[in-house]
């Protein structure tokens, strides 16, 4: 059905669950090496493991401190509640991403409860998303399913197990219902992961690349017809794992669902999965009830009783909020509300901090990430990030700021910069790219263009200052673009009161 | 007096994947139905300034320094395995998904 049509009859209610890998050193429970740490990615299958990440008998958690840490830092930034006394949960399942038989989580005491997030959409709208809860628990295992066509579960012969995942310390971040975002409900499931990836990003408690599974995120999405209280029945799409997929996953189930609706029928409870390449959503499992997995206190683990003091000393090592930041740069920045905004929506706000910050005017940083650097990413087909670090682009800018670059010699250093001839510096030497400031050299050739135009100096003579255009063009072309062309207009209209 | 029914043992014995006969659920309904009852006997005694208890043992807060320690070699780890297809674990595929 049509968004707008689904939106005339119904109301959305989203809810969304994110998991954020933490980045300890350590896996949760046991000394393994923590994949999701720094840039330790992709090991060699089953080499990050000890008995205890495969559930061998006789091997006991012991909860990793630092993890303790960052999911009290996460809860506080969350603005939620750190309870005085946590403790973990068995959650009972068979299937062989985990080798108990069981996930440690956490159930009914969980570390961080009642939150709330401040999310700002494109137009500028300003959502306070409620957060349940922010509790503990460990990934699971890798599963790779051979046989049958896609690589999907359906039609699998066996599956192949990696274990290097199971034990990383995981905050699954849930938020209660949320209501009244209505058409603007899409963009806001996005905005908010976008908000959740920003806020561990500040407190360096997860790497938080969504390409590396290191965030992660289910929505649950349910319509309810106009006037009715009750909520209706919901799906949950799982590891949606994209800002944009996440966003048209949403879009995608309320039309879904409002189509079914519509036509009197009714909606199954039930985990669905995301399509991509088709942008589509297709049945998983039937959910199961919390009931189903049969939780029950983790008699292997002790309770975890944060000492007021420990949440005093994280609270006010907090850094500041993405939100606060944000306001706090609009205004040193002097940008205009469509400018800051698109700067934002761009996901380069971090780079323009860091390219500010390595010497270069936010106005000049702000002009090179959203222009050249983001159309060459673009075309590319990339992050602009991936091409240029912020020290590069802090350097070119100083070389224009200073008159040392044109723009369009700058243009020519970043393109050889992302080329990877080395340093602005280095590029400038190899490809001889700086500005001819020798007056004489310019001077020869201004004369020359005179010679070649004579009609453009009398009219320049009679005030029309416009003709000597087409001179500083004939200049700057026989200087191959490598020279001032505001210094060359000085120097032909000197030339012209002679 | 319990209420537990045939269709809950059935349900229970399907997620802990055991296969029960018509004739063992008729008869474990009978013996869950007086475990509950047992176990429900606590309830006549515990009042509501006994907080419930998981740990019989009073501490908390035990945990370990973020340091890296020991892994097992592939070999190791997938010595116990029924099969393996080079260094991982190989499971009969099932219908069902990660939770």
């Amino acid at each position: 059905m049509d968004f707008d049509k689904a939106l005339e009859m119904f109301e959305p209610v989203i809810g969304l669950e994110v998991h954020v890998e933490l980045s300890t050193k350590s896996k949760m429970f046991s000394s393994a090496p923590n994949p999701a740490y720094g840039e330790a990615f992709g090991a060699e299958p089953n080499t990050q493991i000890t008995p205890l990440d495969i559930g061998l008998p006789g091997s006991l958690p012991v909860v990793n401190e630092q993890a303790v840490r960052y999911s009290i830092q996460l809860g506080l930034a969350l603005g939620c509640s750190i309870a005085e006394s946590s403790r973990f949960a068995r959650k009972n399942y068979f299937y062989p991403d985990l080798g108990k038989n069981y996930q440690i989580s956490q159930y009914d005491e969980p570390i961080a409860y009642e939150g709330s997030v401040e999310v700002e959409l494109e137009n500028g709208r300003v959502f306070h998303v409620p957060i349940e809860r922010a509790h503990m628990e460990e990934d699971a295992g890798k599963l790779t399913h051979v046989g049958g066509a896609t690589g999907r579960i359906q039609g699998a012969e066996y599956s192949l197990v990696d274990y290097n995942r199971a034990g990383v310390p995981l905050v699954e971040i849930v938020t209660k219902p949320i209501v009244g975002a209505e058409a603007d409900a899409p963009e806001l499931a996005r905005a908010y992961v976008s908000t959740i990836r920003d806020i561990v990003r500040a407190l360096g408690v997860s790497n938080a690349r969504m390409e590396r599974g290191n965030l992660r995120c289910d929505a649950n999405v349910s319509l309810r017809p106009r006037g009715q209280e009750k909520f209706g029945t919901r799906t949950e799409t799982k590891n949606v794992n994209s800002f944009r997929s996440i966003e048209r996953a949403v879009r995608y189930e309320i039309q879904r669902q409002a189509a079914i609706l519509a036509a009197g029928g009714t909606i199954q409870q039930e985990t669905r999965h995301w399509h991509e390449d088709t942008g589509t959503t297709s049945p998983g499992r039937p959910k199961s009830d919390a009931d189903d997995y049969r939780y029950f206190p983790e008699p292997d683990l002790l309770p975890v009783a944060p000492p007021a003091e420990l949440i005093g000393q994280l609270r006010a090592a907090l850094p500041e909020s993405p939100a606060a930041m944000r306001r706090r740069l609009k205004g040193e920045w002097g940008f205009t509300d469509n400018e800051f905004r698109d700067v934002v929506n761009s996901g380069l706000l971090a780079e323009l901090v860091d390219t500010v910050r390595a010497g270069a005017t936010p106005a000049a940083a702000r002009k090179w990430w959203t222009g050249e650097i983001a159309r060459l990413a673009n075309a590319q087909g990339v992050e602009p990030s991936s091409l240029v670090n912020p020290q590069q682009v802090a350097q070119i800018a100083q070389l224009v700021e200073s008159g040392e670059l044109t723009d369009r010699l700058a243009r020519q250093v970043l393109e050889g910069v992302i080329a990877g001839e080395g340093t602005p510096g280095e590029v400038i030497e190899k490809r001889g790219l700086r500005v001819v400031s020798d007056d004489s050299a310019l001077l020869a050739a201004i004369d020359e263009a005179l010679a070649a135009q004579p009609d453009v100096l009398a009219k320049i003579k009679d005030g029309k200052v416009q003709a000597a255009g087409a001179v500083i063009g004939a200049v700057m072309k026989a200087m191959k673009g490598q020279a001032d062309a505001a210094r060359v207009r000085e120097l032909v209209l000197e030339r012209a009161a002679q | 007096m319990s209420e537990i029914t045939p269709e809950q043992v059935a349900h229970l014995a399907n997620l802990a994947r055991i296969d029960l006969t018509e004739d063992e659920i008729a008869k474990l309904t009978g013996e869950l139905g007086a475990i509950v009852d047992s176990v429900a006997k606590v309830s006549e005694v515990a009042t509501p300034d006994v907080p419930a208890t998981s740990h019989p043992i009073p501490l908390q807060n035990v945990w370990r320094p973020d340091e890296i320690g020991d892994v097992l070699t592939p070999e190791e780890a997938l010595a116990g395995a029924p099969e393996r297809d080079g260094d991982r674990f190989k499971v009969s595929a099932i219908l069902g998904e990660e939770q």
